[in-house]
Order: structure tokens, then sequence, then C-alpha cells
């Protein structure tokens, strides 16, 4: 009865578990990489208006017997998290979403995509994929519609005060006067930190205007000194003269972005404007249909006078990309990514506020359901002589995220125009 | 009668000595799936962990050797003093807030009352929320437009309540109590009933109070429960993120971003895994030194009874 357990049973036990656990290990490492052509692929996307559309296609490509697409929706926060692990793991998507640009480059590294077929370039308007080709290999075609950033407005309220949309810096800071003296946050902008992209808008454009897209594309290309230039630092310094002038209001550092945060502010004119990604009509249809329809304007940012860009330069994403990981089934992903295309698809974007960049996109703006609007976008991104493509996602998250926190502290008022610069050169050693 | 009890003690006695013998320690193996279970999910992740931190990795090419360097980046890193010097702050506040709150509610809600079962009942309503609920819910409540700050604006001020450091710590400390303050007070109110009445009658006829009673009978039963609580609580603090994500994603700027969010960040928002691997390996340093210093200066390691002498 002595010792119920002896060191020889206790021994076994103890394989016995080690087996299970290298069986187990065993089997989640299975399916890392895909060998019949046609199969089940997972795709991930992210959480927005246009899952419907992409359900709908889903739902009719695995009606048609090339294998089966099983689509997963990934909430807006954790969506880059969970790609990043995913992508490091056995349980890799064959095919998702993302922002193309620096987001990309890290998997091509690693060996974890496939390189698309050249022939599908024909299907879209080539300066929407340009940021899907990471060292000119293509690796990610457009799936949804070009998402330029431009300046919002609340119609009622600049009727109400008398004034007109800003066309010129001097305008703008004339209006910030206006309004403050109204009782209107000029500006909506979301300066918590989970939505510090906002306050990076205005950066990206500042500094656009000021010098051109040059500087932004010699430092995605690698030249970091490049921050040291004069623009940056007057770019910095005209954010902390809004911000001192009130232009955003005294507590945006707790404003979160979208409904209940700065889309609410906007619509029900507690704000007179914000500068958003074209996105904002479709947050604003889910919000406040009305105002969605009638009475939002919507401008071009202005010019900032003695800036070497053009006017006409836009920044904001390109588009958004669909990619096929190592793990997806050949035949199925190429069928897939057909339909991105399809006047199905297509139509299915229109019809959601959305301005495709497929060649096939042109004649449906008409059939939209706010033509003007659909038309303003498409003009504004065809008339661009240059789409910077917005910063975080150009440099990927490792330099873009330290980036975020720089420009909230530069907003916050926690660091100056100068410690901005300082602190942003020395990110990356 | 006497001797039929006296007898029947001896018999009793006599019946424990021979089974006395029988009693003996339990085999080793009885241990191993315990064993087995600490081995796999608590010392292989640790020794990972510090495996990890003496490398440089992106989590998708292998990892490779690199020495000290994140070691000797880590002491260099004015960043990482911060977020200890947060984190310490965040602990202390938590722990000064909850403490007496909890301890105070959990003695009132060991009263056998029914007005207080019921109260109880919704007081502990707070511990069936997850943190993500619970902070989403406190950031639409602290937001500065269309929330509580909102409408209070003499008490708010400009209503920035997230946007300031002391803001932002304030908000996360009482975020945090509302959250676990159920839970702390579901054990002091457990140790409360636990409390022999004896004791209590004994003051009584000694003619002290309620208050006295409270500091000298009700405080010292407690010991062991404040040791538990507390370790508890530093631990939480130590390894809890999740609120400051969801809450103040370690803003405004870095300023509440405490160790184990800049470890998350480190890791899974910038990749650099080699490194959040040193800031976790500090962490843990941290906690299990925190609760050995706790045990020792408790004395919670002797185990000895607050029930001697009864």
């Amino acid at each position: 009865m002595k010792n119920i357990f002896s060191r020889r049973r206790a021994c076994a036990a103890l394989l016995a578990t080690t087996t299970m656990m290298v069986t187990v290990a065993a089997c989640g490492t299975s399916g890392g990489s895909a060998s019949s052509p046609t199969g089940n692929v997972q795709f991930w996307t992210l959480q927005d208006p246009t899952n419907t559309v992409q359900k709908t296609a889903v739902d009719t490509f695995n009606s048609t017997g090339n294998g089966k697409v099983t689509l997963s929706v990934i909430a807006s926060d954790g969506y880059k998290d969970k790609l990043r692990t995913g992508m490091g793991s056995s349980k890799m998507p064959g095919l998702f979403f993302n922002w193309g640009g620096g987001s990309l480059s890290d998997y091509v590294k690693a060996g974890k995509l496939v390189t698309l077929d050249k022939s599908l370039e024909s299907h879209f308007l080539p300066s929407a994929l340009d940021a899907g080709k990471v060292d000119g290999k293509l690796v990610g075609i457009p799936i949804r519609g070009t998402q330029p950033v431009f300046m919002f407005y609340n119609k009622k309220v600049f009727t109400d005060a008398g004034v007109q949309p800003p066309q010129t810096w001097s305008d703008l800071t004339n209006l910030v006067k206006v309004f403050k003296a109204k009782g209107i946050t000029p500006f909506a902008v979301a300066g918590n930190a989970s939505s510090s992209w906002t306050e990076l808008m205005w950066i990206e454009y500042l500094v656009d205007r000021l010098a051109g897209p040059e500087l932004f594309n010699k430092i995605q290309a690698g030249d970091w000194s490049q921050w040291k230039d004069p623009a940056v630092l007057k770019t910095a310094q005209l954010v902390k003269e809004l911000v001192d002038s009130g232009a955003f209001g005294k507590n945006f550092g707790s404003v979160s972005y979208g409904a209940g945060g700065t889309s609410t502010l906007l619509n029900k004119g507690k704000a007179a404007m914000t500068l958003m990604g074209s996105w904002e009509y479709a947050v604003q249809q889910g919000e406040a249909p009305e105002f969605a329809k009638s009475g939002m304007g919507y401008v071009a940012f202005p010019s900032v006078d003695g800036g070497k860009g053009d006017p006409a330069d836009v920044v904001g994403n390109p588009t958004n990309y669909i990619s096929v990981t190592t793990a997806a089934p050949s035949k199925t992903a190429s069928e897939f990514l057909k339909t991105s295309y399809s006047d199905t698809y297509v139509q299915g974007l229109v019809d959601k506020g959305e301005v495709p960049v497929t060649t096939n996109a042109k004649a449906m703006l008409a059939k939209a359901p706010d033509p003007a609007y659909a038309n303003f976008q498409y003009d504004l991104v065809s008339k661009a002589p240059s789409f910077t493509q917005s910063w975080d996602q150009a440099l990927g998250l490792t330099l873009g995220t330290p980036l975020l926190t720089e420009i909230q502290k530069l907003f916050n008022g926690q660091s100056t125009p100068e410690q901005f610069v300082s602190a942003v050169s020395a990110l990356k050693k | 009668m006497v001797s039929l009890t006296s007898a029947r003690l001896v018999r009793n006695r006599k019946a424990r000595d021979r089974a006395a013998p029988t009693l003996e320690r339990p085999g080793v193996g009885w241990a191993i799936p315990g064993l087995v279970f600490f081995l796999v999910f608590a010392v292989a992740p640790m020794v990972g962990v510090l495996y990890l931190s003496l490398t440089s990795w992106d989590g998708l090419n292998a990892p490779q050797f690199t020495g000290l360097a994140n070691w000797s980046r880590f002491i260099d890193d004015g960043q990482i003093w911060q977020s200890t010097l947060v984190t310490g702050v965040l602990l202390v506040g938590n722990i000064a807030v909850q403490a007496p709150i909890s301890i105070l509610l959990g003695v009132w809600s060991a009263g056998h009352q029914r007005n207080r079962a019921v109260l109880s009942a919704i007081f502990f309503l707070p511990l069936l929320l997850s943190t993500a609920a619970t902070a989403v819910m406190w950031r639409q409540l602290l937001d500065p437009n269309f929330g509580v700050p909102a409408k209070l604006g003499a008490l708010f001020g400009d209503s920035n309540v997230l946007g300031t450091q002391k803001g932002a710590i304030i908000c996360l400390i009482i975020v945090t109590s509302w959250q676990f303050v159920p839970f702390h007070s579901l054990l002091y109110q457990g140790a409360a009933r636990a409390i022999p009445n004896t004791l209590y009658q004994a003051a009584e006829i000694d003619g002290a109070g309620r208050v006295r009673q409270f500091i000298h009978i009700t405080l010292p039963q407690l010991r062991n429960t404040m040791v538990t609580s507390t370790t508890f609580m530093v631990i939480g603090g130590l390894t809890a993120f999740d609120i400051v994500l969801l809450l103040t994603n370690g803003g405004p700027g870095t300023d509440t971003s405490i160790l184990p969010f800049s470890m998350y960040q480190t890791a899974f928002r910038t990749y650099d895994y080699g490194y959040a691997s040193a800031i976790a390996s500090f962490l843990l340093l941290l906690a299990t030194g925190a609760s050995l210093a706790l045990m020792k200066i408790s004395g919670y390691d002797k185990m000895t009874s607050t029930l001697e002498g009864l």
C-alpha cells in the first residue's frame, strides 16, 4: 500500500504526458503551408462598414466550387497585433486585409507572402497599386475604395456663422477665431492615446504643403536624417500655434475618434470641421444618416502660403489591400482575388459610398448613393500629383508607433516643437 | 456518568493511537500532475522569457542571440524607469484607496441583516463585468463632451480628464478600485464572518463600544486576510495592463505607460520581442520580490493562527 505511485509508474505518467504534449504540438504545426490547389482559406478582414459586401462576395465565391473561404471579421484595435501574431504561427490566414506599404515589407522579408500575378494589375488604377508592391513585387491588390484625407465640415454651422470653408492657411486661422468666439470647437480632433493617428493627419498634410511629397519619400526610403529638415520644425510650430489658439478646443486630449467622439461632435455642431479620411462618410451614415446626406460638407486641405508642396497633393490611404500567404491553396486564392474587381463587388463598394480604384469603377460612380461625394473624391485623387500613404502605414508599426506617441506629446504640449524634432530624429538609431 | 465519559475518552484516545501509524504522508507521485502543470505553464515560459531577453527577435524570423544587449539598453532607458515609477504610483494609490474601502465594506456586509445581503449583492456586481466592458463603459462615462465631466463642469474644469497625467492616473485608480473593491470586500466578508462571536461578547461585557471592538478585535483578526488581499493587489497591480490599454492606452504621451503596458507595446506593437522579454523578466523579478517581502514583513510565512488561545 505504501506509495500508491511507484517511481516507475510516475516516470511512465510523465512520459505519457510528454508524449501527449509533443503530439499536440505536432498537430499545431500542420497546416502551415498548403499543398492541394483548392481548399479552405481563412480570410481575415478589418471590421468596417464594407464587411457586408465582403460577406456577399465570399458567399457567392463559396458556391462556385473553387474551395471555401471563411471570413473572420476582426475589430479595429486588435487587428494588427492579431495579424502579426497569426503570421508568425501555424494559424496564419490564407488571405488578409492590410494597408500595404510598411505593413507588408516584414512579411515579404520573412517569406510569408505569395507574389501575385502581374495580369491582375490591368484591372486597377496604377497609382493605387504602388503601396501594394514591395521591392517591385506585387503582393497586395486593392480590396476597398480609395481613402484620401480631407476636411469635413458642418454646413449649418458655417451658414449660421456666415463663413466659407478654408482655401488657404490664413482662411483657416481666421475661422479658428470666428468659431471660438461662437463657442464652437473649430476642429474636432481625437487626441486620446488610442486615436493619435487623427493628429498625424495634420502633420502629414502640413509637411506635404510646406516641403512637398519628396521629404517623406526620402524618410520612408530610409533617410531618417530628413526629420531635421526645417519644414518638420515649421510644421510642429504651426501645430503648436493651432493648439495654443484653441483650434482643437481644450479637452481634445480626452476625445476619442468616431461615433461618441469626433464624428458626434461634428454632426451635433459642437465642432465646425474635422480632418479625416473619406470613411468618415460611412461612419456618419451609421450614426447620423440625415447629416451624412445633406448636412456635411467637404473640401480639400487648404494651401499653405510659401510652401513648396502642390496644394493638389493628397495624403491618406491610397486604398486597402488583400494579400495572399503561403497558407492558402493557390487556386482558391487566385480565383477569390478575381472577385475584388468583379462588377458586383465594385458596385457593392460604390453602394457603401466607397470610391473603388478599379478600372470599371468610373461608370458606376454615377449610381453611387451620393454621386457628388464619390466624384469629389475621384477628382481629388485623379488630379493629385502625389498621393502620400499615411505615415504610420508606410513606415510600419515598429517606427510608426513611437512616432504617434511623439505626435501626441506635441499636441498635448508635453513637448515643444524643438523637442518633437529631436525626439523623432532619435527614433531610429 | 463521570466514569463512563472518561472511559469513552480513553477508548477514543486508544483508537486514535492505533490509527496514527497508518497515517503516512502520501507518495510523491501525487505531486506529479501539479508539478507537471507548474513546469509546463510557469517554469518553462519563465525560462523561455529569460532566454529571449538575450536575443533579438521580431516574431517572424528565428531569434538572434545578442548577449546582454537588451539589458544594457534597459538600464539606459529613461522611459523604463519612468514606467517603473508610474507603476509604483498606481500600485500605492490602488492599495491606499482599495484597502480601507474593502475592509469597511467587507466587515459591514458580514452582518446577517437582510438589507445588507441585498446591498452586498448589488455592490458585487462589478465582479461580473470583464475588464474590457468596464473600460469601455468608463471611457464613455468619462467622455469630455458627452460624458459625466461635460455635465459637471464645476467639478471637472475643462473636462480633459484623460488628457493630463494627473487626471489619467486618478481615473485609472478610480476605475480599478471600482472593479476590484468587490473582490477584496468578498475576502474580508468571509474573514469577518469567521471571527468567533465570543470575542465580541467578551468585549461587550468589558464595555467596549462598536469602534473599539472594530479596532481591537476585527482588525487584528483580519490580519491574515489583509496580507492575502494586499498580495493580490500588488501582484495584480504589477501584471494588470488591460485597463491601461483600454482606458488610456498609456497616454497622454507615455504618462500612464506602466511596465506591463510597455512590455505589451514593445512586444506586440513594435515587434521587439527580445527587449519586451527583458521588461517581462524585470517584472517577474519585481513581482516575486514584492510578494516575498510582503510575506516576510507580515510574518505570514510563519502561518500563525489568529485564533491562538481560544
